[in-house]
């Protein structure tokens, strides 16, 4: 059967499993519009190419499938970079689809002409100019393949108009080889037994978790490797829903704005175990007295993040499920050994414990001025346990790092390598498609939330329940906390002088908006917006100038934390 | 330390520039890069040259193998292999310098491959550092261009490796 390159683009997207697609048409695009104006995929559009992306990303997050993009060539592509960035650096497994104009005009800077292969080459897993519709059906079968497989990233495919209405035979390939692509998934065993012997030598190990844990879905064997080796957890922003943070193993977050007993822990281990994690700087702050006096196993499925911030006693090459699900296999068989281990690290875990008491986590709590955190606390107090949590960036998602505590993996969608503001309304959105009965929501801050509110119009339109939570302070408030912990508190061009009206503007998109600025009202508004059909904007105005603490400075050791203003 | 590193890549659009792309975007360092296709006509290699500590260099490996067009990345430090460079040199060559320019072609085993009464033209083949070594000599004559190929380093033994 002949199929043209857009019907051969949707019939391969199907064979992939794709139900739904977020996009934006356009020019370049329009003959695969036309298909898919017959076709049983859904398409969300959202308000802005980039909505599109980090719609698509929040989606892929949360159900752990590749999220699917189609946006026209030159600027729809361009805008897609930012979502594409922010998918690399946290390894969402993303396929981008965009126009490109016709093969004879690329070069000629056509209309609407990017070289979107050149733009997106450092910040895609791969990416594909198809410039003969025969290659087209292989194409995406390795597209999705790469994105899905190995540590996972997203991949773009650029599509010239004039071969998405070339016809040629379709048949979609069964299997993929691609000879330069063999991510390795299975431990050493060998290496694997050394780490057994390493961890039952020691005496105070800490277990460092990155988002490799949810995006390997290994956080059963995580959970069975802390409790029987009775090992503490820390876990990055990126695995905040990864191992439960109400576990009496948890320490919380580590890094910048960690916890004290996180940081201390790091600081004193005598063997730190990265699962999943990369040694982000935000992690380390400085890198010559993190974890000095450990030593280090790092597992993890991409080679390449071994040994590039830290040296390395031990690494493990491969997928986490595999390699935790061995070493805790390992253990098992040495029942006598792991008793003693555990009676061996009691007095750690008793340290860790006189930390914990000494610094909790905690904010002054205040009748009269709404303070972020308790509002951060009420929401998980009146969710759902698996109600899923998208957030900006800024101090509202540290603060949710800190004091939402996550119980179920995946239910923390954040942008945390790139750090994109306007990240997590449209997220929340593609999540809510994904789980249309779960409830969603979207912690924001003033400043993040302008970034990307036009997609309160694409909740509206298909009726994605989404719940906003505007932490609203006026300011750009992280920016502002430095400016004042190290900027002489000169508040340059971070002071939003505009006061919004939310609520008005939640309104002019036909979303029901919320507001108040008394703590009495906090637990009311949330149970009202809960009980709201369609999205709901919730405004919280709150203590200005609040700070996320403890804070790490930059170029400090993370045990250096500054504790209260 | 100076590392000649051998990539097999495939022979496909963009793929120098994710190369290229690579170093530049990591603050790695290029002396020298040469691609040519191989026997397999789908395959290319591309031999660089580049300078790190032990840390940069096993980045550089495994970057350049994390990419999906690579195939082979083998880097030849500490290996035995034949290295060769090409070089055109475009030297100032009148009344008597005329006689030391051959003379020092000679001992060279270089070739003069373009004269003119002002000129000679030579081509020499061989490691980088004899290459060096005839330009040093040839410089106070007044060299007037330099053509480098950049080396290609093939391991010696029987042995081939694929493309």
């Amino acid at each position: 059967m002949e199929l043209t390159g857009s019907q051969i683009l949707l019939e391969s997207l199907q064979k992939e499993g794709v139900d739904t697609v977020f996009g934006y048409p356009g020019g370049a695009v329009i003959n695969i519009y036309d298909d898919l104006y017959d076709s049983s995929i859904e398409h969300i559009l959202t308000r802005h190419e980039q909505g599109a992306v980090h719609a698509a990303d929040g989606y892929a997050r949360c159900t752990g499938k590749v999220g699917v993009i189609i946006a026209t060539s030159g600027p729809g592509a361009t805008n897609t970079v930012t979502g594409i960035a922010t998918a690399y650096m946290d390894s969402i497994p993303m396929v981008i689809i965009t126009g490109q104009v016709p093969t004879p005009l690329i070069g000629n800077d056509a209309f609407q002409e990017a070289d979107m292969c050149g733009i997106t080459r450092p910040c895609t897993k791969h990416n594909f100019l198809v410039k003969d519709v025969r290659d087209l059906a292989r194409t995406i079968k390795e597209a999705f393949y790469i994105a899905r497989t190995g540590r996972p990233g997203p991949v773009l495919i650029d599509l010239p108009k004039d071969v998405q209405v070339t016809k040629c035979k379709f048949k979609y390939p069964e299997t993929v080889s691609l000879r330069g692509y063999k991510p390795t998934y299975s431990g050493n065993s060998r290496q694997i037994d050394k780490a057994a012997k390493m961890l039952l030598r020691a005496r105070r190990p800490v277990l460092y978790v990155g988002g490799g844990i949810n995006l390997s879905a290994s956080n059963a064997e995580l959970l069975k490797l802390a409790e029987i080796t009775q090992s503490p957890v820390t876990t990055t922003l990126m695995a905040m829903s990864g191992f439960p943070q109400d576990h009496p193993l948890c320490l919380g977050m580590l890094g910048m704005h960690g916890t004290f007993y996180a940081n201390m822990s790091v600081t004193d281990c005598d063997l730190l175990i990265a699962i999943g994690a990369r040694f982000d700087d935000r992690v380390t702050g400085r890198i010559d007295s993190f974890a000095q006096k450990a030593k280090v196993i790092h597992i993890d499925i991409d080679p390449t993040t071994i040994k590039k911030n830290v040296a390395v006693d031990l690494p493990i090459v491969g997928d986490l499920k595999d390699v935790l699900g061995k070493l805790c296999d390992k253990l098992s068989e040495q029942a006598e050994s792991l008793q003693k281990l555990v009676k061996n690290t009691a007095k750690w875990r008793e340290t860790i414990e006189e930390w914990k008491q000494a610094h909790p986590m905690g904010y002054e709590s205040s009748d009269t001025i709404i303070k972020p955190q308790f509002v951060i606390e009420k929401v998980r107090e009146l969710t759902d346990d698996n109600a899923i949590i998208s957030t900006e960036v800024g101090q509202h998602q540290m603060w949710t790092a800190q004091f939402f505590q996550f119980s179920q993996p995946r239910t923390f969608l954040t942008s945390g390598g790139l750090g994109t503001m306007g990240f997590g309304l449209p997220a929340a959105l593609g999540a809510q498609v994904a789980f249309p009965d779960r409830q969603v929501i979207d912690i924001s801050g003033d400043g993040s939330f302008q970034m990307n509110s036009q997609e309160l119009a694409t909740l509206v339109q298909y009726k994605l329940p989404v719940k906003i939570v505007i932490l609203n302070n006026n300011y750009l408030g992280m920016v502002r906390q430095w400016q004042q912990m190290f900027f002489d508190r000169r508040y340059s061009q971070t002071v939003m002088e505009l006061p919004i009206d939310f609520v008005k503007l939640a309104e002019a998109y036909g979303a029901t908006g919320l507001q108040t600025s008394k703590v009495a009202d906090v637990e009311k508004i949330i149970k009202q917006a809960l009980e709201t059909p369609g999205p709901v904007l919730m405004e919280f105005k709150i203590s200005r100038e609040e700070n996320v603490l403890p804070m790490v400075p930059a170029g400090k050791g993370i045990h250096e934390m500054v504790l209260a203003s | 330390m100076k590392h000649t590193i051998s990539v097999l890549v495939e022979n496909e659009f963009g793929v120098l520039a994710r190369v290229s792309g690579l170093f530049s975007g990591r603050g790695f360092n290029i002396e020298s890069l040469s691609v040519a296709p191989t026997l397999e006509p789908d395959l290319s290699r591309i031999t660089l040259v580049t300078r790190g500590d032990d840390r940069i260099l096993e980045q550089i490996n495994k970057q350049l193998n994390k990419l999906i067009s690579t195939i082979k990345v083998i880097d030849f430090t500490g290996e035995e292999y034949v290295e060769r460079e090409l070089a055109l040199i475009k030297v100032s060559a009148e009344a008597e310098s005329r006689a030391e320019a051959l003379r020092i072609v000679d001992i060279f085993r270089a070739k003069v491959v373009d004269v003119t009464p002002k000129s000679y033209t030579i081509e020499i083949t061989g490691a980088s550092a004899k290459i060096d070594g005839l330009i040093e000599l040839l410089r106070p004559m007044g060299i007037k261009e330099i053509v480098r190929s950049g080396p290609v380093v093939m391991g010696r033994g029987a042995k081939g490796t694929a493309g």
